[in-house]
């Protein structure tokens, strides 16, 4: 890696801050920062640590009864904390990556991050989900805007984010065999006002909703409801592990997988 | 009853306290004072003219030392080859020159161009960025098939094409095979893939170059399988340096499986340069430089062809294989395809004609050369994949087919050039069969059918020509180098024993295994000999490990050089007890004049031997050390039957193993635990290329599997608890302690019934699906299913 600055602020105010330098660049959990700065395909004259925020980490139920987890709490506190008030997310949480990824990676970064094969995102817009930064509040639909890409702006950090709790919910994650990323995940949450299907890492836009499948479970929650839907392969990635036509068929047997492991 | 020590005992292996406690000593671990860091940029183009490289700006950054190109080796040699192959027209191959920095062309990704030694390795990587190379871009030639086409692109300009040797092996039976095949009841016929793989040792490669003014005297510190034949390689055809003036170490070793047998352009780099700049230079592998500079494995594509009377008895074999060689002859690769593949077509059958073609091919890729089993993994999956499509052609049962082919008198001479000393392929069957429980198999699939599974059984047999290798007959075969082996024991005052051994042990448990045979042979303790290896200034000679040679080759040397050993102890024993060295019986650590009480220890006679006051000093030498060095008669031949059963998700194509059983014969035994855990490790390998390994390069010779991201590496939850069994014995015939090798045939057995078991879950499911190449992904076998 290039040499770099290293701040590590103890408040969300102190990372906003530092965060302005030029070329500063926020490290969250650092699953794939790190990596990318030991390979020198990134230079950032400062980074600023998130790991020490105290008023970022952990997970609690808000009023409405929504799960809230800071930005900067790990996958394995996720898979732990919010197993009894979100088992669908939690146990998305215990399946990314291996124990050291799970104790080191954070929700803020990954969502941050917004890899197009990430399980987070699916979760996020599949629970319609609200990521809160230092200084506005962002709808998880308005929030994903295609791989590697998300609304935030320079500088902005995520602070929070909360998940409003569905009635039942699963994710299906069918693994790539080399990284073990989703080669196809599919997350499933049905709410009183209706089912959403997040896919992440099929598509070449990112993690997006399936609302044939949205439309077609919420008049039936049955897997059988999306026998008669197919996915276009259209867009869909192409690569050593899979073809588009078979993530875009993937998508589909994730999610009447999903809807009957929600339970 | 389980023996505790000694020979057949399953001691533990005492070197894995320190491996797992942090306290092994590897290659990195080496930090010589003063040392500097050298930094290569590598080749980020497959094939290309180098206009010119300009390291003016490079050379003037912070803590830079020197930087070397490919003019500075010009008066020195390049990589060698150790094997020349004669082509089907008795022509020798075409063999081109393999600079140590690429000069003039670039001709594969990661190729070393520039070198920058500097004080640290993030000067010398900063640095590097800013020399400029003028390049002009050729074709890339990745396709071997493409490569040998009329006017195809060269790889190398000085030579006449890419073809670099067409093999025909026996050309003489050429013309008998074809007949046989033409007028044969039944041809079966298949096309695959072997797929390219790296090796991918837990350490990646390090070199440490030293130079000492004071004595002219050379140290390279290197990640390798056997240092002498790095120091015999670099030394007299590389950097000219005479070899008393060169040592070679090699410390703890992180794992080979063979890609730490060559001899590599950082080696060379470091030596020479620890001499240029004064300084001690060292040199840590990324993982990633380790996916593009390490020789990788494999990479053939062949057709082969069975034939078969009509009551099913093979009546001759036709192959044609292309092979990559990669875009230089790394140390060993053109004997890979050649006389470790075409003499292993027989298999375990008696097949009366084989004919095999080879056509080694120069790509602009990373060179291959030898990766577990080598050769002999081709061979085996081709035939055993061409039998089980055969069995379903015939509609016969893939068992009963193997079994009325099989070779069951010994010695058996092939068609292809070796002889079987021993096996009995029979039991190993009838073994498997027990222990993989085929009986129960169908009870099984239907209980997979109910939850909405396909299952499959697959079965081969594999045999292996290991203990590498009686040195008459590979030089007649083109080698460059012997491939006998050497020891020395070293028996101390005390009676502790040393032994030097030119194997050298990079998680083969040499450490434990070797002392339990001097321990049985002698009846002292276990504890009390050690073993030392991977330094050329410490042990006699040596050849390394690899080919499943160091029990049966360098074992055989430490068995020769022990009996030596203890020949003389009897003498001086026989001196201390007044009596005739003919009556003198060595047990238990005890001298014995025969049929009386009259007894000296081991330690005693030792001791008489350093301090020989009472001594026959007339007749012998005082002291107790004495060298072996053992050139084997013929290569050994383990064999076996493997199976494996797995369950395929029809809606995924998701391929997941449920169980595997291996059923060797090995020979003798020494340590059953340590052949059970070679035998382990090759089959997470052979799983690893049928299900999961692809090295892959795009069109334009870039590496697209160039990371653990995409490179897959078997895990633990990819693998199941594996049934393994080593108890058909028949032992060699050949060598001191009738053992075969065992480290090689996971590897080489395990693919070909996995990719059985898939077809055979498919077609219970109704798809006709004939052969899929690995690796057996969701992907590709979910495609297969719906292309049938």
């Amino acid at each position: 890696m290039y040499a770099f600055e290293i701040e590590r602020p103890s408040t969300i105010a102190d990372a906003v801050n530092a965060l302005k330098g030029e070329d500063a660049q926020a490290l969250g959990g650092g699953q794939t920062l790190i990596p990318t700065l030991k390979q020198r395909l990134a230079m950032p004259s400062k980074l600023v640590s998130l790991s020490g925020i105290g008023e970022m980490k952990g997970v609690c139920l808000g009023d409405a009864g929504e799960v809230c987890i800071g930005g900067a709490t790990t996958h394995a506190t996720v898979a732990r904390e919010a197993a009894a008030h979100y088992p669908a997310l939690a146990a998305l949480a215990s399946h990314i990556g291996d124990p050291a990824v799970r104790n080191r990676g954070t929700i803020g970064g990954s969502l941050a991050n917004n890899d197009p094969s990430a399980c987070y995102p699916a979760a996020a817009l599949g629970s319609g989900a609200t990521i809160i930064t230092n200084n506005r509040e962002i709808a998880a639909d308005d929030y994903f805007q295609g791989m590697f890409t998300t609304a935030l702006e320079e500088g902005e950090v995520i602070t929070e984010v909360r998940f409003p709790v569905p009635e039942k919910a699963n994710y299906q994650k069918f693994v790539q065999p080399a990284s073990r990323f989703a080669l196809v995940g599919v997350f499933v949450a049905k709410y009183a006002g209706g089912v959403r299907v997040a896919v992440t890492g099929a598509s070449e836009e990112g993690v997006f909703r399936w609302t044939e499948a949205e439309e077609a479970l919420s008049g039936n929650f049955d897997g059988g409801a999306v026998d008669g839907l197919s996915v276009p392969s259209d867009g869909m990635i192409s690569d050593l592990h899979g073809t588009p036509e078979y993530r875009a068929h993937l998508v589909k047997v994730m999610t009447k997988r999903a809807v009957a492991a929600s339970g | 009853m389980p023996k505790d020590s000694g020979i057949g005992a399953s001691t533990k292996r005492r070197e894995d306290v320190r491996f797992l406690t942090g306290a092994g000593n590897y290659t990195d671990d080496i930090n010589i004072h003063g040392q500097a860091y050298v930094h290569f940029l590598r080749a980020d183009v497959a094939h290309a003219t180098i206009n010119s490289i300009d390291t003016s700006g490079a050379a003037d950054m912070p803590g830079v030392l020197r930087i070397f190109t490919g003019a500075d080796f010009e008066a020195v040699g390049g990589l060698p080859c150790g094997w020349q192959v004669t082509d089907k027209h008795g022509q020798p191959m075409q063999e081109p020159k393999h600079p140590v920095l690429a000069h003039g062309k670039i001709r594969h990704v990661g190729e070393p161009v520039c070198a920058v030694v500097a004080e640290t390795y993030a000067q010398a990587r900063d640095a590097a960025e800013e020399i400029v190379l003028d390049l002009t871009e050729l074709p890339a030639m990745v396709d071997m098939k493409e490569a040998v086409k009329d006017g195809a692109t060269k790889v190398h300009d000085d030579l006449t094409s890419n073809l670099c040797y067409d093999w025909g092996f026996v050309e003489e039976n050429k013309d008998a095979v074809d007949e046989a095949i033409k007028n044969a009841a039944h041809v079966t016929t298949l096309e695959l893939v072997n797929n390219r793989l790296v090796a991918n040792p837990m350490e990646p490669r390090v070199a440490v170059g030293e130079y000492s003014r004071s004595d002219d005297m050379h140290t390279l510190h290197t990640t390798s399988q056997n240092p002498h034949v790095i120091r015999l390689l670099m030394g007299a055809f590389v950097l000219g340096i005479p070899e008393h003036k060169l040592r070679v170490v090699a410390p703890d070793v992180g794992g080979g499986f063979g890609t730490k047998i060559f001899h590599y352009a950082e080696e060379a780099f470091c030596t020479f340069a620890a001499k240029a700049v004064n300084r001690p230079v060292k040199w840590t592998s990324t993982r990633s430089e380790a996916f593009m500079s390490d020789a990788h494995g494999r990479d053939h594509v062949t057709k082969i062809e069975l034939a078969m009377d009509a009551d099913n008895n093979f009546t001759a074999i036709r192959t044609e294989t292309y092979a990559n060689m990669g875009a230089y002859l790394s140390t060993f690769a053109p004997s890979v395809p050649t006389w470790l593949h075409g003499t292993l077509m027989a298999g375990n059958y008696k097949t009366p004609l084989i004919y095999v073609n080879v056509k080694a091919v120069f790509t602009n890729t990373v060179p291959v050369d030898a990766y577990r089993g080598a050769g002999r993994p081709e061979a085996t999956f081709q035939l055993e994949r061409v039998i089980d499509k055969a069995a379903r052609e015939r509609g016969v049962d893939p068992i009963a087919l193997r079994r009325q082919n099989f070779v069951t008198e010994f010695p058996y001479a092939t068609p292809v050039a070796v002889e079987y000393d021993t096996g009995d392929y029979e039991a190993t069957m009838a073994k498997l069969e027990e222990i993989a429980d085929i009986g129960g198999f169908a009870a099984r699939r239907a209980a997979s059918e109910k939850n909405g599974k396909l299952r499959g059984l697959g079965v081969n047999c594999y045999i292996e020509a290991c203990g590498i290798a009686p040195s008459n007959l590979v030089g007649q075969l083109g080698a460059r180098a012997g491939l006998y082996d050497a020891a020395t024991v070293r028996v101390n005052a005390t009676g502790s024993i040393s032994v030097m051994v030119g194997a050298h042990s990079h998680g083969q448990g040499h450490e434990t295994s070797f002392p339990q045979v001097i321990s049985e042979m002698i009846g002292i303790p276990e504890d009390q000999i050690d073993i030392v290896h991977g330094d050329t200034s410490k042990i006699p000679f040596g050849m390394g490990t690899y080919g499943s040679r160091s029990l049966a080759v360098c074992g055989s040397a430490m068995v020769r050089a022990a009996e030596k050993v203890i020949n003389k102890a009897k003498k001086i024993a026989a001196h201390l007890l007044e009596a005739s060295d003919a009556d003198i019986e060595l047990k238990n650590g005890q001298f014995t004049v025969a049929g009386t009480d009259k007894s000296v220890a081991w330690g005693d006679v030792t001791l008489a031997a350093y301090v020989p006051h009472n001594y026959p000093l007339e007749d012998i030498e005082p002291g107790l050390e004495e060298t072996a060095f053992y050139d084997p008669a013929n290569f050994t031949y383990p064999a076996g039957a493997y199976a494996c059963e797995v369950e395929v998700d029809p809606d995924t194509g998701k391929v997941t193993i449920e169980r595997f059983s291996a059923a060797d014969d090995f020979g003798n035994i020494i340590n059953p635990m340590i052949v059970s855990g070679q035998v382990h490790g090759g089959i997470a390998q052979g799983i690893g290329q049928a299900l999961l390994e692809n090295c892959s390069y795009d069109e334009n010779g870039q590496l697209i599997s160039a990371s653990y991201m995409d490179y897959a590496m078997p895990r633990a939850d990819d693998l199941p608890f594996y049934s393994v069994d080593h108890s058909c014995q028949t032992p060699c015939t050949h060598n001191p302690l009738g053992v075969k090798g065992c480290g090689e045939a996971g590897a080489i057995g395990s693919p070909p019934s996995v990719v059985n078991a898939v077809i055979d879950a498919l077609q219970s499911g109704g798809k006709n699906v004939a052969h899929i190449d690995m690796p057996l992904t969701p992907s590709r076998v979910w495609a297969a299913m719906n292309n049938a």
